[in-house]
């Protein structure tokens, strides 16, 4: 199945990525290859160095050893707000946005980060109607059309996670890292995440980070499984599921 | 859509409140005594210095220790160009005492942002000692007990107003209502750099600078050109200072007048530019005051501000605000299409 991968670019790809604090080797010579209009998952029990492939990937961190590629370029070493520029974007664990601010001005910084031109940052935010339209559309992509002037901070948990959709879509990104994107969320609420991530993986190449096995197994076109930091196995769903190392190491009785 | 800018008055009738507190301030030379045009004179340069703290402070969420350091470079870089004697024009001294505190603001600024906080804090403090101890003392400065410098002069286009010249009670009037025109245009200068887009980011950096970051913000970038332009505008102040005094001492550059500029700021209201200004005249008010009283000025002072600060959240600005800002979003929580969707402006 390899070979019919290497006939196209990956988007994001990763060769040898290892991140060490001290004596910790958090991730561990990590490989992987993500392309367009493919949800890869990244599953492993806590601990695994699953956020913290991520912060490498979006910047936060940088790696000890190892290269990330955007479209074929070394982009490692690139600080964390030039990620965004590149068309990475990021949403996280722990809901991570401006509460006091309302939706609508949430997802128009995140557009404003990477659309406006620095001479025009001395313009008041209503002139610009670009932003603006761009940032309803990511909203009304996420469903939150109807919220938009609700103060953010003030939503419902599920709601704020969309928000966060909301703000890594609206820098119009080649590459959309979400970690956990369904964590804490209800059944209802997380039936329409689901959806909501599925339909974008037929647009971005989407990186998922995902606690849920039954929703993984269900969306992901690949999926990689990390334990202590190291990739275990790497595959089609199926293939994973049916590996032997992953069933006795991680999934156990779930498989 | 309109939005309410956070620290800028939130409705009209607010914005021509201030607008009367401006004109009251224009005729009140004109009622009170030469003393009281001194005093307010004095205060209204403290408003200026805490205004421009207030864009570090209250919109971006850095609290700095070395602001007063660049006002006193500021009066300072006033007395160097012009000593004793050699009076040069206003045009002349303003932005030459502006661009010291810019350069000084952008060195300081771009060493001490790689920190945050605490450190932040005492990085300024640290910085505003050494710049204090450049005029503390030494031959530079004009020694420990300061110096005379002659005063800028008022003057555009050729024409120059002499105070001396003026009615015995008119003398403090020139440097007054160059101190007033220079606070409204401070306030104004900021009001607009918090509405522009700009402004939101620093709004956005002072919430969550993390997710800045992650949205592709350069945060760095923006808080330094904050620290320059407050560093300009305080530098702005302290050369108001050299024109309303003609004096320039050490006082001026050391970590005091920062902590008084903090306090102002703490007393008049962190969530309110005008705060700032409230805050300024309350301190001076409070000063005067106390020094009639009593002998222990600063004792009462201390009790006053602490009651303030303990009783007064959201300071002097915060008296008779109901306490949740921005009503319209209440409806918009529970998914109802938000009011200002709906409002006149578009």
């Amino acid at each position: 199945m390899a070979d019919a991968v290497v006939s196209r670019q990956a988007v994001l790809a990763t060769e040898g990525l290892t991140k060490s604090f001290g004596g910790l080797t958090a991730v561990r010579d990590v490989s992987l290859s993500l392309h367009v209009h493919e949800l890869h998952a990244v599953i492993g029990p806590n601990g695994a160095g699953k956020s913290t492939f991520v912060n490498l990937l979006s910047g936060q961190l940088l790696p000890s050893r190892g290269r990330i590629l955007l479209e074929g370029r070394d982009i490692s070493g690139t600080p964390a707000w030039r990620m965004a520029h590149l068309g990475i974007g990021r949403s996280f664990q722990r809901t991570n946005i401006l509460k006091p601010l309302t939706v609508l001005e949430n997802v128009r910084l995140a557009t404003q980060a990477v659309h406006l031109p620095a001479r025009s940052v001395l313009g008041a935010p209503k002139r610009q109607t670009a932003l603006v339209e761009t940032a309803r559309r990511a909203i009304d992509r996420v469903g939150l059309g109807s919220a938009e002037h609700a103060v953010a901070g003030e939503l419902s948990h599920g709601a704020q996670r969309q928000l966060e959709i909301a703000m890594t879509l609206a820098i119009d990104p080649k590459v959309l890292l979400l970690d956990e994107p369904l964590a804490g969320m209800g059944q209802e609420e997380g039936a329409r995440m689901a959806s909501l991530l599925k339909s974008l993986a037929k647009e971005h190449a989407l990186l998922l980070i995902e606690h849920d096995m039954d929703f993984v197994f269900r969306v992901a076109d690949r999926m990689t499984v990390l334990v202590e930091g190291a990739v275990l196995a790497s595959g089609p769903p199926s293939e994973v599921r049916a590996n032997a190392a992953v069933q006795t190491a991680y999934l156990g009785g779930h498989a | 859509m309109t939005e309410a800018v956070r620290m800028l008055p939130q409705s009209r009738t607010a914005w021509v409140a201030l607008a009367a507190g401006a004109g009251v301030l224009a005729v009140l030379p004109w009622v009170v005594t030469p003393y009281y045009v001194g005093l307010l004179t004095t205060a209204m340069i403290g408003a200026m210095l805490a205004l421009s703290l207030h864009l570090l402070v209250g919109a971006t969420g850095l609290v700095s220790l070395g602001h007063g350091a660049f006002y006193g470079l500021a009066a300072y870089t006033v007395y160097l160009i012009s000593p004793e004697g050699a009076p040069r024009p206003v045009w002349q001294t303003l932005p030459l005492a502006m661009l010291a505190a810019g350069l000084a603001s952008l060195v300081v600024g771009a060493l001490s942002l790689r920190t945050k906080g605490f450190f932040f804090l005492m990085v300024t403090l640290a910085f505003g000692q050494m710049i204090f101890f450049v005029f503390h003392d030494t031959k530079l400065g004009g020694g420990t007990d300061g110096a005379y410098l002659a005063k800028p002069l008022i003057s555009a286009f050729g024409l120059t107003l002499e105070p001396q010249s003026l009615p015995r009670s008119q003398r403090a009037f020139p440097a007054y209502y160059v101190a007033l025109t220079q606070l409204v245009a401070t306030y104004l200068a900021l009001a607009f750099l918090l509405g522009s887009l700009f402004g939101r980011v620093l709004e956005g950096i002072r919430v969550n600078e993390h997710r800045m970051v992650a949205m592709g913000f350069n945060t760095n970038r923006y808080k330094l050109a904050a620290f320059v332009i407050a560093g300009m505008l305080a530098g702005a102040a302290g050369h108001m200072w050299s024109l309303h005094s003609g004096f320039v001492n050490p006082e001026l550059v050391g970590w005091h007048k920062s902590a008084e500029a903090l306090l102002m700021i703490l007393l008049g209201g962190i969530g309110s530019l005008a705060g700032a200004i409230a805050g300024a005249f309350a301190f001076y008010a409070l000063g005067e005051v106390a020094q009639q009283v009593t002998e222990r000025k600063l004792l009462v002072e201390g009790v006053v501000i602490l009651c303030a600060v303990l009783f007064l959240r959201n300071g002097l600005m915060g008296i008779g605000s109901p306490r949740k800002r921005r009503p319209p979003q209440q409806a918009a929580v529970t998914g109802v299409p938000a009011a200002g969707k709906a409002g006149a402006h578009g």
